[in-house]
């Protein structure tokens, strides 16, 4: 009996020192974002008092709450993330890490954590990134470069729209961008769990922003870890203005594209080719 | 929440500090026997998580209680947010239509407890049943195993930017009543600065008292908000929920806040029972983003209210909702919330003034005593939490209300000053984001100038330690 209590302290102490070993180990990460530096140890503590229960305490995706919640919570283990500066297939920055927390993601479980301090959340970065050995051995990729967004014009959104058809868009997101597409019943994520595209027609916020700048990067980087690739490689620079204008047509709010779009087909609605397969017509 | 423990009870005779270790044994052993869950179970429980006021909302989202509070059920920064938008996260599974069919925002909160209130120089019989004179000043004290009353929230969206909150609450001996209801509207026009709300709600106080950390007899209200001169007939108390309508606004962070209300002159009673004026209150606090100290919050706040000193009678009964002859009242101050890492301070201040009708007590169309003249004080307090782990706080709080100008002259200056002392810890052993059980043990005691028998001051106080579990 003493024996068996002895071998138990042996155990937890052996426990206890490994667990000091990693924790020095994470707190040595550290985020920097705009003069704000990060440190994993501090940021250890935040995420446990407000993420542990969905993204769980080895940051894997699997808390106490994330059988109940769809979209699952984010696996940082796999350090692979929808919403970056930085081109697909690479880290993103730390500024992307924290501006995705303080947005937090739509039509998710995910809500904006704006109130937490900037210092709080640059923390909660830092330990993010010790979850993954791919900090430690890869740097973040550089953020894509943006053209200056070209005036808004007619030929533009037509131009987009043209885009949204050749670049196969509305197989996923559908011919109205209802997500709604032939594809969308059978797309998956990385780690096979199902996934639906975005619905243009459900409101003003995309999951990686609000603005078209937000909605050029995320086509531009593709969302790493879902279907939607990174059509950096397939259309210019500026063609991602054209195709964000026409985009911008389908939400349903009172936005510049929709008004042009609209006056415009007022008239020339019968000159329209419809989207989707050849001879659908949709 | 409801008053918790608005009087002394009668209690077991037996040592108290017995029956304190027969608790704390009763505890640890089962607390102890309960460990043996699976691992994923316990490892979170232990280590991790803690309870909030109202885990139907950590139900709804699967967010951890610690996400909307700093120890349950104090609100932090994000929960101040989330209350702010009308119990809204923003990332657009508000709307009922996203939950489970099944699911039923109810809460239950109840604090089963073992308590010691003590009074000093209290006026007895000389022989007890004999009734006095002759008095004699002695120490009077009650003990025994109790309850608190019972909340039973149930709060949630009935559509986007359409939110409610319900509490029936009971003491505790079960009778019920309405602790709140009510019906907000949020981002009215798209505008987060325009959001309204109308029933009856918790005043917008930057220190809650609705949300404290403090149960027992003494410490568990704050004396700023209750305290009232000696002989005054208003009953107005800060700390109570009042019935009305609430403009208020925030910005996107809720750094910024602002709220305009106003409200029936009946304390929060229902019926109409004095009159039917109206109280306007107001506050505004700002909050900054300290780095590493945390979010720092000030803010001012202010209550311009009046009470009927007479009513009309039937037969010289008085006829409720009939009150007029309404005198005025203020309560004026600012307040405070400041962190220092894991180390909260909750500073307020308080200036107060009763009209003179209503500090003595006297009917407008009557003469009042010589000498009468408004009653006027100050008061304040410093709260301190040291947050061990987010399962486990230390509290403190020092008190204190100063008489400026008493309500008739020459009476002594220092009649009902009040100190009050109040420290507790809360231990959160079991916690998970859909109920929690904190420990609570808190030491209280209240010194009054001058009301003691046959002169002096009068120490009251508390020892309490409970079960304090909300599901």
């Amino acid at each position: 009996m003493r024996l068996h209590a002895r071998g138990v302290a042996l155990v937890s102490s052996l426990g206890v020192l490994l667990a000091a070993g990693g924790t020095t180990v994470g707190s040595a990460q550290e985020s920097h974002i705009d003069g704000v530096t990060g440190h994993a140890a501090a940021g250890k503590k935040v995420y446990r008092r407000y993420c542990i229960l969905c993204h769980g305490p080895d940051g894997d995706g699997t808390g106490e709450n994330a059988m109940w919640i769809d979209p699952k919570p984010r696996d940082f283990t796999l350090a692979v993330f929808k919403c970056r500066s930085t081109p697909t297939g690479t880290l993103p920055t730390d500024e992307d890490l924290l501006n995705a927390m303080s947005r937090g993601f739509v039509t998710t479980n995910m809500p904006p954590w704006l109130p937490l301090s900037r210092q709080n959340r640059a923390d909660v970065v830092a330990y993010i990134k010790t979850f993954s050995p791919k900090w430690k051995t890869r740097t973040a990729g550089t953020p894509i470069a943006i053209p200056p967004e070209p005036a808004l014009t007619i030929e533009s959104i037509l131009h987009g729209r043209e885009l949204f058809q050749k670049m196969e868009c509305w197989k996923c997101h559908g011919a109205k961008g209802h997500g709604d597409g032939p594809s969308a019943a059978t797309l998956t994520d990385n780690k096979d769990l199902p996934i639906r595209p975005y619905d243009f027609s459900s409101g003003s916020r995309f999951k990686c922003g609000v603005t078209n700048r937000d909605l050029y990067k995320i086509f531009m980087t593709g969302l790493d870890g879902t279907p939607m690739p990174s059509f950096a490689d397939d259309i210019k620079p500026a063609e991602g203005w054209d195709l964000v204008h026409f985009l911008r047509t389908l939400q349903p709010l009172s936005t510049p594209e929709l008004a042009t779009w609209n006056a415009w087909l007022a008239t020339h609605a019968q000159e329209l080719k419809p989207i989707g397969p050849p001879g659908s017509g949709q | 929440m409801s008053r918790w423990f608005p009087q002394a009870v009668r209690g077991a005779r037996s040592s108290w500090w017995v029956s304190a270790a027969v608790t704390v044994v009763s505890l640890s052993v089962a607390l102890a026997l309960s460990g043996g869950r699976s691992k994923a179970y316990t490892a979170y429980s232990l280590a991790v998580h803690k309870t909030k006021a109202i885990p139907a909302f950590a139900r709804k989202y699967g967010l951890p209680c610690s996400a909307c509070h700093t120890a349950w059920p104090e609100l932090n920064a994000f929960g101040q947010a989330f209350r702010d938008r009308g119990y809204q996260l923003g990332n657009d599974r508000d709307s009922p239509i996203w939950q489970n069919p099944s699911y039923i925002p109810v809460t239950f909160r109840i604090t089963p407890n073992w308590h010691r209130e003590g009074a000093t120089k209290q006026r007895l019989d000389a022989v007890p049943g004999v009734a006095g004179p002759p008095f004699v000043s002695g120490t009077v004290t009650q003990s025994g195993f109790d309850l608190s009353g019972m909340d039973l929230w149930t709060a949630g969206t009935i559509y986007k930017d359409i939110s409610f909150v319900l509490l029936p609450s009971s003491d505790n001996t079960g009778a019920f009543h309405f602790e709140s209801a009510f019906v907000r509207f949020d981002n009215l026009g798209h505008n987060r600065w325009l959001n309204l709300k109308a029933g009856k709600f918790e005043l917008d106080n930057l220190v809650s008292e609705k949300r404290f950390l403090f149960l027992s007899g003494q410490g568990g209200i704050y004396q700023a908000y209750h305290f009232l001169p000696g002989g005054d007939m208003n009953d107005f108390g800060m700390g109570d929920n009042q019935l009305g309508a609430e403009l208020s606004g925030h910005s996107e962070n809720s750094y910024t806040r602002y709220g305009v209300a106003v409200l029936s002159s009946t304390d929060g009673a229902v019926n109409l029972p004095a009159n039917q004026g109206y109280d306007t209150y107001f506050t505004v606090s700002q909050a900054i983003d300290a780095g590493k100290l945390g979010v720092e919050r000030v803010g001012a706040y202010g209550y311009f209210g009046r009470r009927p000193t007479y009513f009309q009678t039937d037969s010289g009964v008085p006829i409720p909702g009939t009150g007029t002859g309404n005198k005025p009242f203020y309560r004026i101050g600012v307040a405070g919330d400041f962190f220092f890492g894991d180390f909260e301070l909750l500073p307020l201040y308080m200036h107060a003034s009763d009209d003179k009708y209503l500090a003595t007590s006297t009917p407008a169309n009557a003469t009042l005593p010589a000498g009468a003249q408004n009653a006027v004080w100050n008061a304040s307090f410093l709260e301190a939490h040291y947050y061990v782990s987010p399962q486990l706080v230390f509290t403190g709080r020092f008190e204190t209300v100063r008489m400026s100008q008493q309500a008739v002259s020459g009476t002594p200056g220092d009649l009902g000053n009040v100190d009050a002392y109040s420290g507790g810890v809360r231990w959160y052993p079991i916690m998970f984001s859909r109920a929690g059980l904190s420990w609570h043990t808190e030491v209280s005691a209240v010194r009054t100038r001058g009301a003691a028998f046959p002169t002096g001051d009068v120490w009251t106080s508390s020892v309490f330690t409970g079960l304090d579990f909300d599901f």
